[in-house]
């Protein structure tokens, strides 16, 4: 009678003491409404990624390990995290002749599920289980291939056996632990149907659920999810007894709200484009803090390395000379965006600034088309010997205002160099589902890259990962960009664990990035973070891992 | 008339039953499938887990096949669950019904009685200045687009003067549906609503004062206003009927725009969700709640015909 059982746990914990704290009863001061513009689909932590479910779950879950604000790896609900000089870790030798790595973590001592129940090393094998299983619909199957068994060492501390050793091996950010106790007999019922039936779904309210300084106490579906400060935490105490998080989708009715007092702050990666967020800035700004983080979010210009044009490099080097980056960032963005040099933010610690520098010079830009073969036509445009004009089609997501704006700069700007831009858009689900990653554009692709901190271009610039029809489309080196150097850089790069030794493998990636281009920066996307003069101690991190991580610092300045 | 209503009834059912089909078959065509953008979005998927996912997800199967699945499923009163919001499909739409109710009943019934009375005056006055003014009025309601009335009804009541909030349906953490919170967006709608009936009755009045009948009632003696109400308004509202008739159905298939600038979780908002996120149980169990609604409100307008004119009659 597992429903019966279930029904059970829910009612218990619906009769503990501490929750389901009726609105009136927190007092104004102690409340915290923030406004995002979209609704997390599951609460579950493992079952699909999106920024939203991060947010929330920032609050309420803790994973065991996740960058910090510093974009350094952090223990959450581990003790320390495990090393190689620490003995944490332990490198082994595996039969195809490649490192694996056995990891142990000891979990937080105190650590406990929000309805009293200890976290202990039963709830690691059981999302280990879950996430193996095929059928249990876990996103991210990358890491539970790796980790190829879980030991019990004791209660509070397991080891997991990893069959690859690279310099993130101790970053187990994906691996959120799921509690056993309640959610072990859901998964075994039916683990076809687990994703459906397990209570993140069906009764997010249910205390034991989570595991941080907030527990859900309620969670309207397309609208906001109530959470309330959780008794049981062992950590620092937020000072917020309640925080809102209200989903509005359309940001015009998101600024709306927040100007009426519905919303006290709004979360920059889920909030205002920067367009709005300036113009909010320049009317209401004395009300509140907007702050324009940068991040990982890279704009650039992936070119269809097969075009024969865009396949010559001096070309790719004249369209970035034929630019003027730094014009671009204060005109469209109040220079809020950083130029891009490559794909690796100056905010990661392995960013290099030895690397070329295209700035504005067209003279150059000339030479270079004049040497690949587009000579200056008679109505100033480039053609070949054949009398082929210079053309470029110029894609991207339709409807994204910053990128058209961006589009129509370029064409502008590329014009001057005699080379035409052709703009053809698509609906974001049609540009990236067929488009980009079928690789049906022929020539200039603009969008992002959101990544992690030092993450390795593998799948981007790795000659192994183009994708085509025989790989499944799988791979995100949509140029077809071919470079052995490059490739054994990122292998190289991979398994160096030596911290020195890895910067310079990065600095050569990046000066090897900046001169072949097989992609064209443009920007670093900032996201514009708004709240009220009054609250204090928000630290956005600019990297995947949430804010919300940590909220224990956010108070009101009166409440030191 | 009974066993045209019961013909008619059938045809209903079997008209859903092919737009079920149709919608199955438009939604699965459409190009950019969720989980290819996420192995777009997402480097540590392989081909092989986006596979997997598919399976789990029963896509992998035929169009035909999900779609024979999912009519058997129906047919037991099981619609499934929402990819999108991980609940059975009836635990999203139900709420969102309730809401778009609440909010569209309210609206029609305020534009068209707004539209009834001042079409009648206009057109009873026709050439004048309160004509004129109020077919001013009108054309600029239809004129302008509701998301930008909502925007300015909002800046001005909820930020401006804060009388009225600004977009949700109740104050957070409480139950149920506020009227304060319907406000601003019912009177978007009935504006947005209003230019269309008032149009409509003013013409169909106009066109009636003209008529034979019209001119008899006056020489028998009948005051205005009786002439007005008993003689010209039963034959002008016919017209009425079917333009009515015809937004019944917007009562269920909700008001995107003007859900998405008040934040209202309605039908409207759900179908486009369910559309775009692929979420094929939800978008095909709102869609045809929609269509069923539009075509049992075109039966109901036909049985509305033969009661106000005596001189229609089904066989």
């Amino acid at each position: 009678m597992p429903s019966l059982n279930r029904r059970a746990a829910l009612a218990l914990a619906a009769a503990l003491p501490g929750l389901g704290l009726a609105r009136a009863d927190t007092p104004a001061g102690r409340r915290l409404v923030v406004g995002i513009s979209q609704y997390p689909a599951t609460l579950h932590p493992n079952i699909e990624n999106m920024a939203a479910k991060a947010y929330v779950l920032g609050l309420a879950h803790r994973p065991i390990t996740q960058y910090g604000p510093d974009w350094k790896l952090r223990c959450y609900l581990c003790e320390g995290l495990p090393t190689i000089e620490n003995g944490g870790a332990v490198p082994t030798d595996r039969p195809d002749g490649k490192r694996g790595v056995d990891l142990t973590y000891a979990i937080e001592p105190g650590a406990v599920w929000g309805d009293g129940t200890p976290v202990t090393s039963q709830d690691a094998v059981f999302t280990w289980e879950v996430g193996r299983h095929p059928q249990s619909g876990v996103g991210n199957a990358e890491f539970y291939r790796r980790v190829e068994r879980v030991t019990v060492l004791d209660d509070g501390t397991f080891t997991l056996h990893s069959s690859v050793l690279d310099f993130t091996y101790n970053a187990v950010n994906d691996f959120a632990l799921l509690p056993a106790h309640l959610e072990r007999p859901v998964f075994e019922a039916d683990p076809a149907a687990y994703r459906n039936r397990t209570l993140y779904a069906t009764a997010p309210e249910t205390s034991g659920l989570w595991v941080g300084p907030f527990l859900v106490a309620e969670a309207v579906v397309g609208s906001h999810v109530r959470l309330v400060a959780n008794p049981r935490w062992w950590g620092a105490k937020p000072y917020f007894e309640e925080i809102v998080v209200r989903a509005i989708e359309n940001t015009n009715a998101l600024e709306n709200a927040l100007l009426a007092g519905e919303v006290d702050m709004i979360e920059g990666t889920l909030g205002l484009s920067l367009d709005q967020a300036l113009a909010f800035e320049r009317r209401h700004g004395d009300g509140f803090t907007v702050l324009y983080k940068p991040g990982l979010t890279y704009e650039h210009l992936e070119p269809m390395l097969a075009n024969p044009a865009l396949g010559d490099l001096r070309v790719r080097q004249a369209l970035m000379y034929g630019l003027d980056r730094d014009a671009l960032s204060s005109q469209l963005f109040a220079g809020r965006q950083p130029v891009a040099d490559t794909s690796l933010s100056p905010l990661d610690t392995m960013h290099s600034d030895a690397v070329v520098r295209y700035a504005l010079d067209r003279d150059e830009a000339a030479r270079l088309l004049d040497e690949a073969g587009w000579q200056v036509g008679s109505d100033g445009m480039r053609q070949n010997a054949d009398g082929a004009p210079l053309e470029l089609t110029l894609m991207t997501t339709a409807g994204n205002r910053t990128r058209e704006l961006v589009q129509q700069w370029l064409q502008g700007e590329w014009r001057k160099i005699g080379v035409s831009v052709r703009i053809r858009n698509e609906p974001a689900r049609v540009f990236f589902g067929e488009t980009v990653s079928r690789r049906r554009f022929d020539g200039l692709a603009l969008f992002a890259w959101i990544s992690s901190p030092e993450n390795v271009p593998r799948s981007t610039l790795h000659s192994g990962e183009i994708p085509s029809g025989a790989n499944g489309w799988s791979g995100q080196n949509y140029a077809g960009y071919v470079n052995p150097k490059m490739d054994a850089l990122i292998d190289a790069l991979e398994i160096e664990l030596d911290l020195e030794r890895r910067r310079a493998l990065w600095a050569d990636l990046q000066a090897l990035y900046a001169e072949d281009l097989p992609a064209m920066p443009l920007y670093f996307r900032a996201d514009p973070h708004i709240w009220p003069n009054w609250l204090e101690g928000v630290e956005p991190t600019g990297h995947l891992g949430a804010t919300t991580l940590g909220v224990e610092s956010w108070r009101r300045k009166s409440a030191r | 008339m009974t066993g045209w209503f019961l013909r008619r009834l059938l045809g209903t059912a079997l008209l859903v039953l092919l737009l079920s089909f149709l919608c199955y078959a438009l939604i699965g065509l459409m190009p950019g499938d969720p989980l290819d953008l996420m192995l777009t979005a997402d480097p540590k998927l392989t081909a092989a887990d986006v596979v997997r996912l598919k399976a789990a997800y029963g896509l992998d199967r035929p169009l035909l096949a999900r779609y024979l699945a999912w009519l058997a499923g129906a047919v037991r009163g099981d619609l499934g669950y929402s990819r999108l919001f991980a609940r059975p499909v009836l635990d999203v739409l139900w709420p969102a019904f309730g809401r778009t109710l609440l909010l569209m009943g309210p609206s029609l019934a305020l534009a068209l009685g707004l539209a009834l009375p001042l079409g009648v005056l206009a057109a009873s006055r026709a050439g004048t200045v309160l004509d004129r003014v109020l077919n001013l009025a009108a054309l600029a309601t239809v004129a302008v687009p509701a998301f930008w009335l909502g925007l300015v009804l909002v800046v001005l009541f909820a930020v401006e003067l804060r009388w009225l909030p600004a977009g949700g349906t109740a104050a957070l953490g409480d139950a149920g549906v506020s009227p304060r919170h319907l406000v601003l967006p019912v009177l978007t709608l009935a504006l947005a609503t209003f230019g269309t009936f008032f149009r409509f009755v003013r013409a169909a009045v106009a066109e009636s004062l003209a008529a034979g009948h019209i001119r008899t009632a006056r020489a028998k003696g009948c005051g205005e206003a009786q002439v007005l109400w008993r003689h010209a308004l039963p034959v002008a509202v016919l017209p009425v009927v079917t333009v009515f008739a015809l937004h019944l159905g917007a009562v269920v298939s909700g008001a995107l725009v003007v859900e998405t600038v008040f934040a209202i979780q309605g039908m409207g908002r759900l179908v486009y969700d369910a559309i775009m996120g692929n979420d094929f149980n939800l978008a095909l169990a709102a869609l045809l709640l929609a269509s069923a609604a539009t075509l049992l409100a075109n039966l109901l307008a036909d049985l509305a015909y033969a009661w106000l004119d005596p001189r229609i009659t089904y066989g």
